[in-house]
């Protein structure tokens, strides 16, 4: 047999592992870990160091991401942390300037201080991202697609830039999860996830994850997760192990769903644009296409107005307004005063965050529904036309 | 209302929405909006979720400070708090610190340009004069871990208050059951929830409470921005340990009692470390200041040699790292729990080859004493 497909990787997370059998790993509801007898150890010590739910997830998702270790962590967020963590004063980081605005905000607000700078720029053109690499430069964090405007990153044009002035590539892979593309395959160095958005699934857990590959990045992000202990409880875990059995299956049907809509909006009379790779149109339509195996189920949209965008979070039934992605619910965000929030007003305007925009994650609910419920709630903005 | 009651009656143990007396495990990453001028109590769970909310309300009324905050684990309570600094800040630390927050100190927090001095802390003179123009704050354990030092709370607040820095305390091995800082003038109470809190050897948590509402929107900040924080499952199990906080301490107190005052009788035995024997040098200091010497008890024997060949032979006590639950746990500090520190630092502070940590669980003393006599005599 060949090389497992990832759906199949991802379903076997787990399975044989355990003493007994268990087809579902245990949950190790555990602190500390007995030795054995004096100078002797099972390879486990403390939780913190290491836990064997945990190493389960840990060792599924460096598998899935075709990485040499994986590190499991109490949310996106904490995970994004303790990457910045490898890093110190004087150091500079070219950043994907409509990045995630948590991201944003711990770069902006929390490293600063600590002297690390940070270049924001459209990563989508390669140019500018090499233009911006300085002698301090010690890595590019890339989002593949951008949040909230789904701007494609050539990844392997960056990388190689990168590896040539000896700088490291991570990319944010929330969007896409490893079913869709592996980052470390186009020769990125790290890959780090909200594990909270599509590789669980179902809007029931907080957790971040990180893959990197090679014994040395292994060694210094484990250094940093151990010492500062962002680690994952295993009840979390074994949640984000349980929601990873099911991501082939939905993100299928997520794609799917995606598309439909995407193709919907792009005829409706009331959205002035639509962002959605898998558009034939969308300017990262090729390159998504030549890097990744399907288009993500995110899609964003901008109305005429504010007060046209205020009326559809108004009337959405069956889609919910809340913050967060990549659940099996659709949601409905507004990137500008939610996920964005913390970015300087003037900045967003210029990207196209702005108050007219909307952003769609796509769940696995009957297509035809979800449109019902977009064409209610976007009546009066057709009618604005 | 006794402190043995409140544990139990916060005022934040019921559900309001139902009234279930087990607040619900709320596994939900996002929340539902009804309006977009005005963002309901809850959006995301690592900004806010409503089980740790209740865990977070708990701790911060038992410690009497203003907010409590939960982390994934003590040292990512720890972490978070130092994240407060900024490079160029110094800080005044206690010598024999755990291990874990020495290494961060020493090896992650130099790197980011807070730079920390080691001192005796039972020395306020010595305190004091380690302080300088750019120290922010005096962090500190009391009683120590591993060696049982006691530090004066009283004294370290009030020159804290004097030279406008924060005093931090790590409260792990007292919980608030025994000893609440906050009431001598500390400013921020940090756990290894672990520990004692969750006491069953089951979790790993940290916690924070801050006594004043700037602090604890210092902390607020971090923590959500850094993300580091306590799943609802895990925060469930810590409220549901804490429940049995004071019926565990009794007997881990009562336990460790007996076990120091036999130890001291034992010819094997060097050197005892317990704040309740009678020969402790802190002992009134901190007996001013906590309502009991708690559950760990360390002591040295003869020599290196007998230290790990008894180690090989107790049976009863899990060999292992961490403490405070309720199964006994021995640990042998210089390659567990202070691994982390330099071996001249644990040479200069006293963690050597030959001392023991012992965490006293909830068993029968008397089957801890015979498995320890047993194990002493084959030393």
């Amino acid at each position: 047999m060949g090389e497992m497909k990832r759906s199949t990787m991802a379903v076997q997370i787990g399975v044989g592992k355990d003493a007994t059998g268990a087809m579902s790993f245990p949950i190790y509801q555990n602190a500390t870990f007995s030795h054995p007898a004096f100078g002797q150890s099972t390879g486990y010590d403390y939780s913190r160091s290491g836990n064997p739910t945990r190493r389960v997830l840990e060792e599924g998702i460096a598998l899935l991401d075709g990485g040499s270790h994986g590190f499991a962590y109490s949310s996106g967020m904490a995970a994004i942390t303790n990457l910045l963590l490898l890093f110190k004063q004087g150091d500079h980081l070219v950043v994907t300037e409509d990045l995630y605005g948590g991201t944003f905000r711990v770069i902006d607000k929390v490293f600063a201080r600590y002297g690390l700078t940070a270049t924001y720029v459209d990563t989508s053109d390669g140019d500018k991202v090499a233009r911006a690499i300085r002698a301090n430069t010690r890595a590019i964090l890339l989002e593949v697609p951008t949040n909230p405007l789904l701007k494609v990153a050539d990844i392997r044009k960056i990388s190689a830039i990168a590896k040539a002035r000896g700088v490291l590539t991570i990319v944010d892979n929330t969007f896409m999860t490893p079913y869709l593309l592996r980052p470390l395959d186009l020769d990125a160095d790290v890959v780090v996830y909200s594990a909270t958005k599509f590789i669980s699934g179902h809007n029931d857990v907080l957790a971040g994850l990180v893959v990197v590959r090679g014994e040395e990045l292994g060694k210094q992000v484990y250094f940093l997760q151990n010492s500062v202990g962002a680690v994952l409880g295993p009840q979390d875990c074994w949640l984000v192990i349980r929601g990873l059995k099911t991501l082939g299956v939905r993100i299928d049907r997520q794609l799917e769903n995606a598309r439909t809509i995407a193709e919907w909006l792009s005829g409706h009379s009331g959205v002035r644009r639509v962002y959605y790779p898998g558009l034939e149109t969308d300017p990262g339509y090729g390159l998504l296409k030549s890097q990744a195996r399907g288009f993500g189920a995110m899609v964003s949209f901008e109305v005429a107005e504010k007060s046209v965008a205020e009326e559809v979070l108004k009337k959405v039934k069956l889609i919910s307004f809340a913050e967060s992605l990549g659940g099996v619910e659709t949601l409905i965000t507004f990137p500008a005063f939610q996920t964005h929030m913390d970015m300087d007003p003037a900045e967003r305007e210029r990207m196209g965050i702005n108050d007219r925009l909307l952003r769609l994650s796509v769940g696995i609910e009957d297509a035809g529904d979800l449109l019902e419920d977009l064409g209610q709630a976007l009546g009066a903005g057709e009618a604005n036309v | 209302m006794k402190i043995g009651t409140k544990i139990l009656h916060t005022g934040n143990e019921i559900d309001p929405a139902t009234g279930a007396v087990s607040i619900p495990i709320y596994n939900s990453a996002t929340f539902r909006q009804t309006s977009i001028e005005e963002c309901g109590p809850y959006e995301y769970s690592r900004s806010a979720n409503p089980t740790r909310d209740a865990l977070e309300a708990i701790i911060a009324s038992l410690e009497g400070g203003v907010q409590g905050f939960a982390f994934s684990s003590g040292m990512a309570a720890i972490s978070s708090v130092f994240l407060l600094f900024s490079p160029g800040d110094h800080i005044v630390a206690c010598e024999d610190v755990y291990g874990g927050a020495h290494r961060v100190l020493t090896k992650l927090f130099s790197r980011l340009g807070i730079k920390t001095t080691f001192v005796d802390f039972t020395d306020n003179d010595k305190i004091r004069e380690a302080v300088r123009p750019n120290t922010r704050a005096l962090y500190l354990e009391t009683p120590s871990n591993p060696l049982l030092k006691i530090t004066d709370l009283r004294a370290v607040s009030a020159l804290a208050k004097e030279r406008g820095l924060l005093g931090i305390i790590d409260n792990t091995f007292m919980t608030p059951y025994l000893q609440r800082p906050i009431e001598y003038g500390m400013d921020i109470v940090i756990h290894s929830a672990t520990k004692y809190l969750g006491g069953h050897s089951d979790l790993i948590a940290g916690l924070a409470v801050a006594a004043d509402v700037k602090v604890a929107g210092q902390i607020k900040f971090i923590q959500n921005s850094f993300g580091a924080v306590l799943g609802p499952q895990d925060s469930w199990l810590l409220m549901r340990g804490i429940k049995t906080l004071k019926a565990r301490m009794d007997m881990h107190q009562k336990g460790a009692a007996r076990l120091a005052e036999w130890l001291c009788g034992r010819p094997e035995v060097k050197e005892v470390f317990f704040p309740g024997l009678a020969g402790h040098p802190g002992k009134k200091i901190h007996e001013s200041q906590a309502d009991g010497p708690g559950g760990i008890v360390s002591f040295r024997l003869q020599t290196e040699e007998m230290t790990k060949k008894f180690l090989c032979k107790v049976h009863l006590p899990v060999l292992g790292v961490s403490l405070g639950g309720v199964e006994s746990i021995i640990s042998y500090p210089v390659t567990m729990s202070h691994a982390g520190m330099h071996p001249d630092h644990r040479k200069r502070v006293g963690v050597t080859g030959d001392l023991v940590r012992f965490s006293v669980g909830i068993e029968d003393p008397d089957d801890l004493i015979e498995d320890l006599e047993s194990a002493l005599r084959q030393a």
